[in-house]
């Protein structure tokens, strides 16, 4: 009896294959997308931990103050001092095409914890620090690696992606200065160790490194993932529903005959359940390979902004974990049973030989909408209460689902209203039973059309976000990237010889110093500007005191971007700490677009005056523009400079533009994957709708309408 | 976690065995092999050589293995015994100096500190070149890191006269004052010491007369004391032959003013034994290996292995038959390379106080 009602019921998708393509593609393409911005947000977050774990981040750390770099006799004066540290360099460094980030350690004191690196299986440990020493790298960039000229490779799994580790000596000489990132210090030091105030007050000791900062900076990033991995899985869920009531719908009439030969409603519905769950782990199969497919497209972009935005490494590499596995089935069978209860339910209480079809179903339809109105509103209320209360990204983000499934659920409730006012004045019997019907079909149709509304709000939203950033970006780099020529001379001294060169040969020569910094206790910089027209014109000030640029040239003020005043409730005439007990005024805010830290502009004189050990090693050049190739060319040529150390404004626009376009690609993407997931439930929707209308076009073809007219 | 600290020591003690492998008193019988290795382009020990100080205090960065090793013999006010250990280790990758991260030399420094209770060590690296550790002669300073043994103003450097020594671990220290105005004693001819029957030999002179006052420091607690201390200086290239594990070494201080260096090094055989034996009026008699014999007595459970904890040492010629037992079995040092040192009482025919070394066992 129950296989012979499990054949029936069956049967049925046997006689509608594309019915259960579609069930099945609904939930698949659900489950895929979410499991699909599950795997690339996991792969990122190993990553930064294996970076973090693999380079010592955890570990406290001795800096300076002021943010420069460290000496050699800085290292040796803590150590004298009794402190255990050893020092590591850490900088982005070219070799031929290929950018990575070079860390140089010193083996011989390297904190126990320090790395994970397995440095035992090195036959002869003095290679890794005699020259020419070895290069430490995985496997992945090992390949990359392979035509370049480098010291021998060593492969390790542990080395993070894009990372060289060498030995300090030998890193320090490929960056051609004898600089110090930080100290890294032992979990556990000798008790009576000097305090650094003493013998070194310019050093610092501090928690951690500020890498351990990149999963903080990146988490809005992976928020956003999630945001849209969970809107393509309720959209999923709407082509699910369609299908479901659809398969429901058209096999009533086997359920009753079903029924009537005495199966009980409970075993019905466990056969149904058992047909659901079925359907919903041959869909989750589908979804996770399907979602490791859409990842594995997706990581090379999200890789390649991850590190363009935050400097943070991920391999770009995908492992298929099982746990993706269980956790595809998981929504899979959660999506089913979601999207089916309904219709379960329904079937549950249908009367064994009610010959109820869509009037039933329609006024269900009007108690759900009463229901659905409510929710709707509860959920606008909800929105309104986060808008004023609600602090932080999750935040914005309950807000923007709560507004916009508000809004979604509140949909049908207009279109109830329209199609009954437009029957109400209908004149004609045709055009009143072209009001009612359509009425009707409002059920049915309803879902998708929120699921549709849901994907194109999503998609202008983010459209209109996207090209506004673009503008704004476009906009932005005319104005910051004034110089004609940039040069990265590789050290201060270099720069300074270099500088004093070419003074004369150009129009003006911009020094540009930078210095790493604690702005409010997090990670930031204080740039310099140098007195000259090229700042006072081009850079986009928002919000300036008078005589702005005469404040910062004298010393006495500071300009600060965007990002630091809105975090931080700047305002104009207000001073800022800075290291070294330096307290300027703000006397500007400007726009730095595409920066997550906060930054400083201040007065190339007083950089000079009070950070003497920052970064020079660059610079800008104002020249004539009929002129930029020729002097590059002839810098290059005179300084030994490699092509990638000058680059000319325009190069360097076209690659911040290519920055920015790669930015958005995974967001174009799954702004394209969910409206194609919201037109398909409008299309299962329809499909659905057509079938369970043959019985009324039918009638109105009897009554004597053409069906074409 | 585990896991990864596991494999950050393993990738230590990997290096560090590598590095380790030439220096002579500390390594474990197959590290040992390393010492045997050829001295090609290194400088070697020449017999003859007259050494010359202060210069000889300093580094011989031509050679492949140095060390400055003081052990002290205290006590305090109260008659409580301490033992004090100091030594600066020098391994060069290959022979001469440069400045900067590319040194070839790597320096490696031990402090041990000995109660009749419990045996503290500690251990610190640095490469050369940079400044973080190195030795100087004139005036003498060997330090590395914020341990020092250096000379105090207006002292003999021909004699080291005056020498302060400090070093620091996570729960001890100590702070010691060294002063003599003996002259340095000779190891072998004028300081060619011989250390196997193949001719391996290093450059070898001690300060044996060392008095020591100064404070201890264990878990916070200070501790004045008063003694003796012996310094120990020696360089080579391969002092040790191919078949040669390790070796047990003494410097004994007896009640009488003589005073004995004495070493065996062991190998498949009967090993190889020598020493000096200095008399109260400071002359040096190098003892050849049939003027000397070195027997191991009772063992004990140390160093995760049972070592002869306690010896008897006798000499037909001396008239000496002694007896030696240390003032606490697990005196290890544990460092990257385990080993035995601690301080030893010496009873029999001759009565003192001393240091034992065991190695590569």
């Amino acid at each position: 009896m129950i296989l012979a009602s499990l054949g029936a019921i069956l049967s049925h998708w046997r006689r509608h294959p594309v019915q259960l393509v579609l069930l099945v593609l609904g939930l698949s393409i659900a489950t895929a997308l979410w499991t699909g911005v599950q795997a690339i947000n996991a792969e990122a977050r190993r990553s930064y931990d294996e970076a973090a774990s693999a380079l010592g981040a955890d570990l406290g750390v001795i800096v300076r103050s002021d943010g420069g770099p460290l000496t050699t006799e800085d290292f040796v004066n803590v150590r004298r001092a009794g402190w255990l540290a050893s020092p590591m360099v850490e900088a982005d460094f070219s070799i031929g095409p290929i950018d990575v980030r070079l860390v140089g350690v010193e083996l011989l004191t390297l904190p126990r914890g320090a790395t994970t690196l397995d440095l035992d299986d090195a036959e002869d440990p003095g290679a890794f620090f005699q020259p020419p020493g070895q290069f430490w790298v995985n496997e992945r960039l090992a390949a990359q690696l392979e035509r370049q000229e480098t010291p021998p490779l060593r492969i390790s799994d542990e080395v993070p992606a894009n990372t060289v580790i060498t030995d300090i000596g030998i890193a320090q000489s490929l960056l051609g200065a004898s600089d110090i990132s930080r100290l890294v210090l032992s979990g556990t030091q000798p008790a009576n160790r000097t305090p650094l105030r003493d013998f070194a007050p310019h050093l610092e000791e501090r928690a951690a490194t500020d890498s351990a900062d990149v999963s903080r900076l990146t988490d809005s990033f992976h928020l956003n993932l999630t945001a849209f991995g969970l809107l393509s899985f309720v959209v999923g869920l709407f082509i699910v529903y369609a299908s479901i009531n659809l398969a429901f719908e058209q096999r009533r009439a086997t359920f009753r005959t079903i029924r009537a030969v005495g199966l009980s409603a409970r075993m019905l519905s466990l056969i149904l359940l058992a047909e659901l769950a079925l359907i919903a782990v041959l869909s989750g199969m589908v979804g996770v390979i399907l979602g490791y497919v859409i990842a594995s497209a997706l990581l090379p972009g999200v890789a390649a902004t991850l590190r363009g935005l935050y400097g943070a490494a991920v391999t770009g590499e995908l492992g298929l974990d099982p746990s993706w596995w269980a956790a595809g089935f998981g929504i899979s069978i959660f999506g089913a049973l979601a999207a089916g209860s309904q219709a379960l339910y329904r079937m549950l209480r249908l009367p064994v030989l009610s010959g109820a079809h869509t009037a039933a179903w329609f006024r269900s339809f009007t108690r759900d909408l009463r229901l659905q109105t409510v929710a709707a509103v509860a959920l606008l209320a909800s929105a309104v209460a986060l808008y004023w209360t609600g602090t932080g990204l999750l935040a914005g983000f309950a807000l923007l689902g709560a507004l916009l499934l508000g809004c979604a659920l509140l949909l049908p409730l207009p279109l109830s209203l329209a199609t009954l006012a437009g029957q109400k004045l209908a004149r004609s019997p045709l055009a009143e039973w072209f009001w009612a019907d359509t009425r009707m079909q409002l059920p049915q149709l309803s879902i998708a059309l929120m699921a549709l509304m849901l994907a194109l709000a999503t998609n202008i939203g983010v459209g209109t976000m996207v090209s506004s950033f673009r503008e704004t970006f476009t906009g932005f780099l005319d104005q910051r990237l004034a110089a004609e020529l940039y040069v990265d001379a590789g050290s201060n001294e270099r720069a300074e010889a270099m500088q004093s060169d070419l003074e004369g040969r150009v129009d003006a020569v911009l020094p540009l110093w930078r210095v790493q910094a604690r702005l409010f206790g997090e990670p930031g910089d204080i740039v310099s500007a140098a007195d000259h027209a090229t700042f006072r014109d081009h850079w986009p000030i928002i919000e300036g005191a008078p005589r702005v640029w005469d404040l910062v040239a004298s010393g006495s003020a500071v300009l600060v971007n965007e990002q630091l005043a809105r975090r931080h409730d700047l305002e104009l005439g207000q001073t800022i700490d800075l290291p070294g007990g330096w307290r300027p005024e703000i006397a500007g805010v400007y726009s730095d677009y595409g920066n997550t830290a906060g930054q400083v502009l201040a007065g190339l004189e007083a950089m000079r005056e009070r950070y003497p050990s920052a970064d020079h090693s660059s610079f800008g050049l104002r020249v004539a523009e009929d002129r930029v190739g020729a002097l590059r060319d002839e810098i290059m040529a005179q300084y030994d400079l490699p092509g990638s150390a000058i680059v000319d404004q325009a190069s360097l626009k076209q690659l911040a533009q290519q920055a920015f376009e790669r930015t958005f690609i995974v967001t174009g993407a799954l702004n394209v994957l969910t409206l194609a997931v919201a037109g398909f439930a409008l299309f299962a929707s329809l499909a659905s709708q057509s079938s369970m209308r043959a019985p009324q076009r039918l009638r109105s073809g009897r009554l004597g309408f053409a069906a074409r007219r | 976690m585990r896991h990864r600290l596991r494999m950050a020591s393993l990738a230590m003690c990997g290096l560090l065995a590598a590095c380790v492998i030439v220096f002579a008193s500390t390594a474990r019988s197959q590290s040992f092999a390393g010492l045997g290795t050829d001295a090609t382009g290194f400088a070697v020990p020449e017999r003859g050589r007259v050494l010359e100080f202060p210069q000889d205090h300093g580094a011989h960065p031509d050679f492949r293995i140095e060390w400055w090793y003081v052990t002290a013999n205290l006590a305090d006010s109260d008659g409580r015994r301490y033992g004090v250990q100091w030594t600066l280790f020098r391994s060069a990758l290959s022979p001469g100096e440069s400045d900067g991260w590319s040194s070839p030399q790597v320096w490696m420094g031990h402090a041990g500190l000995t109660t009749g209770e419990a045996h503290y060590s500690t251990e610190r690296l640095a490469r050369g070149g940079v400044g973080q550790a190195g030795v100087s002669a004139a005036p003498f300073a060997a330090r590395i890191d914020d341990w020092a043994l250096s000379s105090n103003p207006g002292s003999d450097d021909a004699i080291l006269s005056s020498l302060a020594m400090s070093a620091t671990g996570l729960n001890f220290s100590y702070d010691l004052q060294l002063t003599t105005d003996q002259p340095l004693i000779f190891h072998g001819d004028r300081g060619y010491s011989v250390k196997s029957s193949q001719g391996q030999a290093s450059h070898y002179y001690s300060q044996p007369y060392f008095s020591a006052e100064g404070e201890l420091e264990i878990d916070g607690r200070s501790i004045a004391v008063t003694g003796t201390a012996w310094l120990d200086r020696e360089w080579s290239s391969q002092p040790l032959a191919s078949d040669q594990s390790g070796w047990d070494w003494f410097s004994l201080n007896f009640d009488e003013g003589e005073k004995l260096m004495a070493f065996r090094l062991r190998d498949e055989a009967a090993g190889y034994v020598s020493g000096t034996w200095i008399t109260a009026e400071g002359e040096a008699l190098a003892l050849s290996p049939d003027e000397l014999s070195i027997t191991p007595q009772a063992t004990a459970d140390a160093c995760g292995t049972r070592l002869p904890v306690e010896w008897r040492l006798t000499s037909d010629r001396l008239g000496l038959d002694i007896a030696t037992s240390p003032l606490i079995r697990e005196a290890c040092m544990e460092t990257s390379i385990l080993y035995w040192e601690g301080p030893i009482e010496i009873e029999g025919s001759h009565v003192g106080e001393g240091y034992l070394e065991m190695t590569g066992y």
